[in-house]
């Protein structure tokens, strides 16, 4: 489980993260959503111990994240962020096999070559495994990351917007992965999306942020109505249901 | 690739046993066997090439490596000692005790050149940390700034005490002056050299940006700073005992990157012989080519330098448009 208990982030007199409390039960996909400067991003960071809290405190499973030694955290919670720029020349296979570093500080054991074998076999990366990152597109890219935070193995994976930078098909093939993480390898995924029918369609719980707090959380049903995205966005919509899954259309 | 870097191990001792005998004074494997080993040849020879291509050798190789880690803790491929400030700091901190402790043993202005050189390096991270970077080359430019600044105090400083002279042998590597008893502080910059090797992987982590590093477990702080330690020891070792070589950790560890990647563990290896044997051919081009006169091996490096990064420069263009 993952508890946030009075989690705050300022800089200076702004206010980016304004007291969430949390509480993320163990298993399954959470989605946070929100507006543009929600402070969902910062949230994610401050729960893997990226950025430190103003105030407040972060559990996983117990363990208080500012105090935890980070080795023992890195085998319970990775974490990717966007933007992930890499100077260094490194090819996908050795990216990805460097998720394994909390497991074999450097030392890669046959088992931790099968967690990066399937890791690479999850995102389709095996034709590219020998590819160095910066000749790859921006899309495959994200997915060499993802596929090293896979090879991690921790019990909870949080991704910063995995789908930026994906074209539609990957951004599918990417939300489908994740929802197979979560039932087949029993991960429990935290993510932050901005198109809120991908939360709609994959998430099991979704948890909506405006203005630095928790404005509303839910199932999916619960927060797709038009009072709640109106509430949520400023923006009207109509949801509708298509094929068994609830669509908010806002385009118009 | 294990047989590939035995084959470049044995080339790179051939070129060392063929730099014995390239110098003035004639040294060859005839004259050494006629006198026998007490013989002028023999002396020649122990006093100073051996002592010269070993100095040379290492610090090829510990220059190589304070590159590939300058460029993966800084994150840029064109941060090397003498782009971000270290070598002159270094060059300030040995003025600094050549001017209030000359008498110090050479140990002593080793340690004070590498804390000036440390907090040299510390400072241009720190200003990397508060600059908005809108270009990879803004990082080198500021650190070639930084360094000119440096540079410039310790140029005044020299001049108004009348050590020019010997600020100039700190800035132009040249190896002509090594003999035996004046080059073994360059072991300690082979020793870090092993020790960043020990290390590789996690400077390859941390080379993924803290982010990432923390992500995966590691104490991003703590790298950075053994990096930071390891790189200004070996320049302050190596300005001590012959002179900064500019540009010459950013010339091999690009090569090799653009063949075989950055992976520090796999890469310090190739760094590290292809390092040995560039300043190696170097330093004996220019004994040779100007031949009983020597140029010294600093010069030689920036021409040779300066067109092998040229065109990596045009080669990353040709690849990126």
């Amino acid at each position: 489980m993952i508890e946030a208990i009075g989690v705050s982030k300022r800089y200076g007199e702004t206010v980016v993260v304004d007291g969430v409390t949390l509480r993320l039960p163990r298993g399954g996909v959470t989605a946070i959503i929100g507006p543009n400067g929600a402070g969902k991003s910062s949230l994610l960071s401050m729960i893997a111990r990226l950025l430190p809290m103003s105030a407040g405190q972060v559990r996983v499973d117990g363990l208080d994240v500012a105090r935890t030694p980070g080795a023992v955290l890195a085998k319970r919670l990775s974490i990717l962020r966007q933007d992930n720029h890499l100077p260094a020349r490194l090819t996908v296979r050795d990216l990805v096999a460097f998720g394994r570093y909390p497991h074999s500080g450097g030392r890669p054991t046959r088992e931790d070559a099968a967690h990066v074998e399937r890791a690479l076999r999850y995102l389709a990366l095996e034709g590219l495994a020998e590819r160095f990152l910066d000749e790859l597109s921006g899309g495959q890219r994200q997915r060499a990351f993802v596929a090293m935070v896979l090879a991690q193995d921790t019990d909870y994976v949080l991704l910063d917007e995995p789908l930026n930078s994906l074209d539609m098909q990957h951004a599918v093939a990417m939300m489908r992965l994740v929802r197979r993480a979560a039932e087949e390898l029993g991960k429990t995924v935290v993510l932050v999306l901005h198109d809120l029918n991908f939360a709609s369609c994959h998430a099991d719980h979704i948890v909506a942020m405006r203005d630095g707090r928790v404005l509303m959380q839910g199932s999916p049903a619960a927060i797709m109505t038009p009072e709640a995205i109106a509430a949520i966005y400023d923006v009207e919509a109509t949801v509708h249901e298509i094929g068994g899954r609830l669509i908010a259309a806002y385009f118009a | 690739m294990g047989a590939r870097l035995l084959l470049a191990v044995l080339l790179l001792l051939a070129m060392a046993v063929v730099s014995l005998f390239v110098g003035v004074g004639t040294v060859t494997p005839a004259r050494l066997l006629a006198e026998g080993p007490e013989g002028p040849a023999m002396q020649l020879l122990l006093v100073s090439r051996l002592p010269r291509t070993i100095a040379v050798l290492l610090a090829g190789m510990a220059i190589g490596v304070a590159g590939l880690l300058m460029q993966l803790l800084a994150r840029n491929r064109f941060v090397e000692p003498s782009t971000a400030g270290t070598a002159e700091s270094a060059s300030l901190g040995l003025l600094a005790v050549m001017v209030l402790a000359p008498e110090a043993p050479i140990l002593v202005k080793m340690l004070v050149a590498a804390g000036f050189a440390l907090a040299g390096t510390a400072l241009f991270l720190a200003i990397l940390r508060q600059v908005p970077l809108r270009s990879v080359l803004m990082v080198p430019l500021l650190g070639l700034m930084l360094g000119g600044v440096i540079e410039a105090v310790t140029t005044f400083l020299a001049y108004r005490m009348d050590l020019l002279q010997s600020v100039n042998a700190w800035t132009a590597g040249d190896f002509s002056g090594v003999l035996e008893g004046r080059y073994e502080l360059l072991w300690v910059a082979f020793a870090l050299t092993v020790l960043a090797w020990f290390a590789a992987d996690r400077f390859t982590v941390a080379g993924m940006g803290e982010d990432v590093a923390t992500s995966l477990g590691l104490d991003h702080r703590r790298v950075l700073a053994m990096g930071l330690f390891i790189v200004a020891m070996v320049t302050a070792t190596v300005v001590v005992t012959v002179g900064m070589v500019p540009f010459f950790g950013l010339v091999v560890p690009n090569l090799v990157a653009m063949a075989m990647g950055d992976h520090a563990r796999r890469a310090i290896p190739w760094i590290a012989v292809l390092g040995g044997m560039l300043l190696l051919a170097c330093d004996m081009l220019g004994r040779v080519i100007r031949f009983p006169y020597e140029i010294p091996v600093g010069t030689i490096v920036g021409v040779v330098g300066a067109a092998l990064f040229l065109a990596l420069l045009f080669r990353r263009q040709a690849r990126l448009g």
